[in-house]
């Protein structure tokens, strides 16, 4: 996990395309810039960089159901529920569930557990569009490639 | 029964606090009602769950797009009705 650079999944764990749920993992890295400011003497993940991380998840299922010829994006964030404070060094696991496959737009639900214990949840919208450049595309498909091997 | 206007008009007050009797058929949702197309994903979700169909936005606005049919057409709201209901109908068939 870095947070600087918002590569909030460190490995997809289990992926079914099809039922559209995946499980991935992210261990949060004991030292961040982000920790400095967040807050000084009292490093605590932001919860957005948590919600981050679910969209992530999400983002990462759907593009697979998609062949990677669609992006979702984030569109809307409901019912988020910050539930634990998650310090540097937790190990995150991730698991997001497609909740409506619509046209044109994606929703799901994910959560967050560290060490058994829930740590977030929320549900997602996505909007579904046409990648704006194949640089993008290319570097959406890099970085599922390395997390998926990790 | 409630009718398909009713029912989406209940969903466009609640997910875009609309109040119920501004919302009329001949409204536009988008020139007349104000509605942006993010709460309009939000309300097709509403539609989709509430009827288990699925709204084929992305034709409409391919269509759109393409000039091959006018805004009116598709966001009208007594328009917009009688598209779900044709989807309703297919879905049923």
């Amino acid at each position: 996990m870095l947070l600087e650079y918002f590569q909030m999944i460190d490995a997809v764990e289990a992926l079914d395309v099809d039922q559209g749920i995946v499980s991935a993992r992210s261990n949060v890295p004991m030292e961040s810039t982000v920790f400095e400011g967040h807050f000084p003497g009292t490093p605590l993940v932001p919860g957005v960089l948590l919600i981050e991380t679910m969209a992530q998840a999400s983002g990462f299922m759907l593009l697979s159901r998609f062949n990677f010829e669609k992006m979702p994006f984030l569109a809307n964030v409901t019912s988020a529920k910050m539930r634990s404070f998650v310090e540097p060094g937790a190990i995150l696991n991730i698991e997001a569930e497609l909740e409506h496959d619509g046209s044109g737009f994606s929703t799901t639900k994910a959560r967050i557990q560290s060490d058994g214990k829930k740590i977030c949840d929320c549900k997602l919208m996505f909007r579904i569009m046409p990648f704006p450049n194949e640089t993008l595309r290319g570097n959406m498909l890099d970085r599922f490639s390395q997390i998926s091997r990790s | 029964m409630a009718t398909t206007f009713e029912v989406v008009a209940e969903i466009i007050s609640d997910t875009s606090d609309i109040p119920l009797e501004e919302i009329t058929p001949e409204k536009n949702a988008f020139t007349d009602l104000g509605i942006d197309s993010l709460d309009f994903l939000d309300i097709a979700f509403a539609i989709d769950k509430k009827f288990g169909i699925k709204i084929p936005l992305e034709k409409w606005t391919e269509e759109l797009n393409e000039n091959n049919a006018s805004v009116d057409e598709y966001f009208v709201l007594s328009k917009l009705c009688e598209r779900i209901d044709e989807v309703i109908a297919a879905k049923d068939a």
